[in-house]
């Protein structure tokens, strides 16, 4: 059996197993099972990827079974193996297994333990399917198995009604996408006739002047193929338009967070471009769009991540705009440096989540940021891996030496948007500058609000609950939040002084089950950088065909000015500047702000009123139609015309036809005297 | 292939048990028509073992002439295999549901679902057009009674309206019928599928029958009585209704519109794939706001009944096939559906949605059924609901985009409306103390709902032993059609290639492709 059946189809039989045991056995099995399936997996998947990085691998497809056969349309079930494929299984397996791994301490205290271990490793296994299909079809199964745990996941506290309605809204905003993704199969199919993701980019190139009616349009064949397939992975990427289910995602647990919102399941679509992108290529409004809605995105979400109090809501915010990044570097053709920044983005955001998840779990599920503060002293580890975190992200480094791992996956993005030199480009190089400012400025604004300044716990429903808890009952952790947390107001103000700002809580740093992955992953948010940076970036054989590299492209790269070398630095600098004094020396200055830029403040803290818009829209015309179809349609119109109506007709007919048998002598003669005089009239006129 | 009537045997066992049935005690009754079901299921496979895949199109064929050329004439293609495969793998599913949530006349209620058995088997087994037009017509009768004195309050009017549509469309097709035997000379149904009739009397005649079958699908906006048959029906009788006989319709098109009329059919092209597009929209949205679960399902089912009329006259193999499996996956998953409901109906007597919640917590385990069937619905790939989503659509893209464009839509508001009814059902607090006092599955309950989630599972993985039997007559109708197939709408033309990529850039150094 080849490894990398083994990778793929362990997770699931753990997940079975576990799911299928469930409480019948102690936790300790689930998790036993679904974390040893995982590091099986991960071991396996690092000697894959390391032959390709030696040149020593090469490309493999190995069959698992026939799926459908329907005339000339014909995919099966296989595992392929490339480069491109072979990243994905270093990320997906090592960052599953360490959230495996917290998780044992995360969800310690939860009584649904094996079922949520089954969810993880369910959707390990779907995304491994995605990563590995050598057909869209089998890509679109692992695309929507991905879809199916997140939904799972993040609904996995289903007592809470937010939660439901969160993992509702991730389904079908996804299904969205899920639509273009379908049709730009079906029209994939279409014109060439197969599925099959190594024939389509075969004939991609000889296709790049055909043209197509699409929707009463003719159209480039190549542009609607691309955007419809982008549609899909505008949906699973959470790209600006499709993004508003990825904040409502972080209902879910926090190493869920971290698996499937961070590293893995939203890059997805990342993946998707990259994998086709020799079919990209060929359609030049396809990637225009892709960088546009890509820049687009990545500032959108920079700005709303600004402003955001829950800890977590600033980090999904900041998985959107990192992704925003990706999109468009794959746009400007740079698809080495997106799936490279995909690959750093990976362990640097599972880190700040997880961080995050030590940082909720030590504050007792408070997740508002401002009810944290100076708990640096209190987590040291958690805020030695955030500050990591944080370094990575914001691309701390020094130009010409080297940096943390974002320092030159981010840089490498700007500077290769600049050296396309179309306008597109540039538009996307400025926009990217400018959103490094707001991410370094929104990820120390973080920092800073839980790290350091003064403790402002008291205040915090959570806290206060804790404090209360632990005078009367030493100190029992409740399980995490299957009761609803507490609605907060909108503008808390920071507590008067010191000691009494702790509330008399005392947090505590986490568990090593939860520290462990932390330390593995700032290693790699340290060294992910620049250990793989020549690989991703120069080395096109690395890639050995599997995308397409742009070799004059990534040349260019090397030969921008060294002003636009050094702008993400700047703009770093710059943001780091801002927040400190925003945050530590004048902490009036937020509210100040706030109030000074009202409108702009409230659309931005609003995320741009999306989530209004689409209700308004889309959701309750939807349910106001439904009720207008059924009661003034089905019942209003066919019921009463058709079935109803001839029913009332026979009614009343009968009723009326009643009145003629009345039994009455007189009147049946008079109408037969009636009828005889019209025979015989009709006979004499003929 | 055997010497043995099989197909006959097939009719006979559920006939004579029907019969013995009458005469039965409650109890007996119940056990002789499980052991009549299983017998008849044990048949079908044997029936799909037997049937040579690429053999002869017309297997295990019985001839018999009655009276002036009408003849005791039967037969089976794949197609029709796969359609009789479904109701015998159905009916003891359906005898087991109602083992215990029917308790009043068992034997007539026993006897009418066996009755109606033989005459679905004969639906999809018959060769002769009269003798299809009476069991096509007659397996209305159990049915009509199984809702008017087995179903819930207002059954004598759902009764009623499903009798009234249903008849209205018959008569025009028996006409149709008569017509078609006097001009053809014949009413072997083989021979009129070779016959070509004139193309302005096929017109008339592919509305005639398309009167009969649009209600017994039923496609928009003839559905109506549908909701209320469901919401009246026992379990059994829904799971039936929607597994079996809006099967009827669909194979009323595949067997008779689209081969004996095919010019006809490409010139309705538009009238079915507007109605279609029309139903799944519509129905959809209707079913997110309804406050009834079998409501619900029932307008669910109009939606994914659409998707098979689209498939079907996409008058390619991928629309075809998808609109097979589509009818073979919804039979299976809208049954499974109903008697989901009809767990829960059985302990709290409504079918209310606002009535539950939280169910995940009581009973985990029919959570799991019921979620697995909910993606099924929704057609998460992995279950048979996606393979024929995916195909029938493919084929309609192949002729339509906008078709392809609006039907596609349906999978975002099937998610809607699915999802919707299932966090209130199962997720959230629990809302009464009687839905927080419900037992979880009971073994009978296990026995119902497993097979089905393992075919649904199958024919979701690996559906190819659903399909190859059907191959050789789906290929073989895509040849008839090929004549009058509507031309697609996408009109590929291949261009002139660009020579670059579109994010070429200039190649500054000449020694570019090595190192620096």
């Amino acid at each position: 059996m080849q490894p990398i059946t083994i990778i793929v189809f362990l997770p699931l039989l753990a997940a079975l197993a576990a799911g299928i045991v469930n409480k019948a056995a102690p936790p300790v099995f689930a998790k036993a099972v679904t974390t040893g399936a995982l590091l099986v997996a991960c071991a396996l998947s690092w000697p894959i990827f390391l032959g390709f990085l030696t040149g020593e691998a090469s490309p493999a497809l190995v069959p698992v079974a026939p799926w459908v056969q329907s005339g000339t349309l014909v995919f099966d079930w296989a595992l392929r193996v490339d480069t491109l494929t072979a990243v994905m299984l270093v990320v997906i397996t090592s960052v599953s297994a360490l959230v495996h791994i917290y998780s044992w301490g995360y969800m310690a205290e939860d009584p649904d333990q094996p079922r949520f271990f089954a969810y993880l490793s369910l959707f390990t296994f779907a995304m491994l399917m995605l990563v590995t299909a050598d057909n869209l079809v089998q890509m679109f199964f692992g695309w929507e198995g991905v879809g199916l745990a997140s939904y799972l996941l993040i609904g996995f506290w289903y007592r809470k009604p937010s939660a439901n309605a969160a993992a509702i809204k991730a389904f079908v905003v996804n299904r969205v996408g899920d639509l273009g993704f379908m049709l730009g199969i079906f029209g994939t199919f279409l014109v060439f006739g197969t599925t099959s993701i190594g024939q389509i980019l075969d004939a991609a190139p000889a296709m790049s002047g055909a043209t197509i009616t699409f929707l009463g349009m003719r159209l480039q064949t190549m542009d609607v193929l691309c955007i419809l397939l982008f549609i899909g992975a505008m949906g699973k990427s959470a790209q600006l338009g499709l993004h508003t289910w990825l904040p409502d995602a972080m209902e879910g647990p926090t190493p869920v967070s971290a698996l499937i919102h961070a590293a893995t399941m939203v890059t997805a679509g990342v993946f998707m471009v990259c994998r086709l992108s020799p079919m990209f290529e060929t359609a030049p409004v396809a990637l225009a769009l892709v960088t546009f809605i890509g820049a687009a995105t990545c500032l959108f979400a920079a700005t709303v991540g600004t402003t955001q109090w829950d800890i977590k809501r600033v980090i999904a915010y900041s998985t959107c705009s990192q992704l925003g990044y990706m999109f468009f570097a794959a746009g400007v053709g740079a698809y080495g440096a997106a799936m490279f920044h995909l690959f750093t983005h990976a362990f640097f955001k599972a880190l700040l989540f997880l961080g995050a998840g030590s940082v909720i779990h030590a504050m007792h599920h408070e997740q508002d940021m401002r009810y944290y503060g100076a708990l640096r002293r209190d987590i040291p580890v958690t805020f030695w891996a955030m500050l990591i975190g944080t370094l990575a992200i914001t691309g701390v480094g020094i130009y010409g030496i080297g940096g943390f791992a974002g320092f030159h996956s981010k840089d490498a993005i700007l500077e290769v948007a600049f050296a396309r030199g179309s306008e597109m480009g540039r538009f996307a190089f400025w926009v990217g500058a400018f959103a490094a400012f707001l991410t370094s400025f929104y990820s120390w604004r973080l920092m800073f609000l839980t790290f350091f300044g003064r403790p402002r716990w008291a205040d915090s429903p959570h806290i206060a609950h804790a404090a209360h808890d632990d005078a009367h009952h030493g100190g029992a952790d409740n399980p995490p939040s299957q009761e609803d947390a507490q609605p907060k107001g909108p503008h808390a103000v920071p507590s008067p002084n010191y000691e009494a700002g702790t509330g008399g809580y005392h947090p505590h740093e986490s568990p090593a089950s939860m520290l462990l992955p932390l330390g593995v992953l700032m290693v790699g948010a340290v060294a992910a950088g620049f250990v793989f940076s020549g690989a991703f970036l120069d080395r096109e054989e690395f890639w050995g065909g599997s995308i397409f590299y742009n070799a004059p492209l990534m040349h260019a790269m090397h030969e921008v000015p060294l002003l636009v070398k050094l702008a993400a630095t700047i703009a770093m600098l710059a943001g780091l500047a801002l927040a400190w004094q925003a945050y530590l020396r004048d902490t009036r200055l937020p509210g100040q702000a706030a109030e000074q830029l009202g409108p702009i403040y409230r659309f931005v803290y609003r995320k741009w009123y999306f989530d209004e818009i689409y209700n308004a829209v889309f959701v309750r015309p939807a349910f106001w139609l439904g009720r207008l179809f059924w009661r003034r349609g089905d019942v209003g119109l066919v019921d009463r015309f058709g079935p109803d109506g001839a029913a009332w007709v026979v009614r009343r007919g009968s009723r009326a036809v009643r009145h003629l048998q009345n039994g009455q002598l007189a009147n049946y003669a008079f109408v037969m005297l009636l009828g005889v005089v019209a025979a015989v009239s009709w006979v004499l006129v003929r | 292939m055997t010497g043995y009537p099989l197909l006959s045997l097939l009719m006979l066992v559920p006939l004579v048990a029907g019969l013995a049935c009458l005469f039965l005690q409650a109890a007996a009754a119940r056990q002789l028509a499980l052991g009549a079901t299983l017998v008849n299921l044990a048949g079908g496979v044997l029936l799909w073992r037997l049937y040579e895949v690429g053999g002869p199109q017309w297997q295990f064929q019985e001839y018999a002439p009655l009276f002036s050329g009408f003849a005791w004439a039967l037969g089976i293609d794949g197609i029709a295999l796969m359609l009789i495969l479904l109701s015998v793998f159905l009916m003891p599913l359906c005898i087991l549901a109602s083992w215990r949530a029917i308790d009043t006349r068992v034997g007539e209620y026993m006897a009418a679902f066996l009755f109606m058995e033989t005459l679905m088997i004969g639906v999809f087994a018959a060769q002769d057009l009269i003798l299809f037009y009476v069991f096509f017509e007659a397996g209305l009768i159990p049915m009509y009674l199984i809702i008017g004195i087995w179903g819930g309050d207002n059954r004598i009017y759902a009764s009623y309206k499903f009798f009234l549509y249903t008849l209205l469309g018959s008569v025009l097709m028996l006409i149709a019928m008569l017509w078609m035997i006097t001009t053809a000379g014949t009413s072997y149904i083989p021979d009129l599928m070779q016959t070509d009739f004139p193309a302005g009397a096929q017109t008339w005649l592919w509305l005639a029958f398309f009167a009969s079958f649009a209600v017994k699908m039923p496609m928009w906006p003839v559905h109506t009585w549908l909701p209320d048959a469901h919401v009246q029906a026992p379990t059994a009788g829904s799971v039936i209704l929607a597994g079996v006989l809006l099967k009827m319709g669909g194979y009323g098109f595949i067997r008779f519109s689209l081969p004996m009329f095919p010019e006809a059919s490409a010139q309705f092209t538009w009238l079915i794939l507007g109605l279609s597009m029309a139903a799944v929209v519509i129905t959809s949205l209707i079913a997110l706001v309804q406050e009834d679960m079998k409501k619900l399902i029932a307008y669910s089912s109009v939606a994914h009944m659409a998707i098979v009329t689209a498939g079907l006259f996409a008058f390619n193999v991928q629309g075809l096939e998808g609109a097979m499996i589509m009818m073979l996956s919804h039979g299976l998953v809208s049954g499974a559906l109903f008697l989901c409901v009809g767990v829960i109906y059985d302990r709290l007597h409504t079918r209310e949605i606002a009535r539950y919640g939280g169910l995940a917590d009581t009973m985990p385990r029919y959570a799991v059924f019921f979620l697995f069937f909910t993606m099924a619905a929704i057609g998460l790939p992995g279950t048979s609901g996606f393979v024929a989503e995916f195909l029938s659509l493919a084929g309609v893209y192949q002729i339509s985009s906008w078709a392809a464009l609006v039907l596609t839509t349906g999978i975002i508001l099937g998610a809607g409306y699915m999802l919707y009814l299932y966090a209130r059902i199962a997720y959230g607090g629990h809302r009464t103390p009687e839905a927080a006092r419900m037992p979880d599955l009971t073994a009978r309950e296990w026995t119902l709902l497993t097979p089905i989630a393992a075919a649904v599972l199958w024919m979701g993985v690996y559906p190819e032993p659903f399909l190859a039997p059907m191959r050789n007559d789906i290929a073989a109708l895509e040849a008839r059609l090929a004549r009058a197939a509507p031309a697609g709408d996408a009109l590929p033309v291949i261009g002139e290639p660009r020579e670059l990529p579109a994010n070429a850039i200039a190649h500054r150094a000449a020694t570019g492709e090595g190192h620096h």
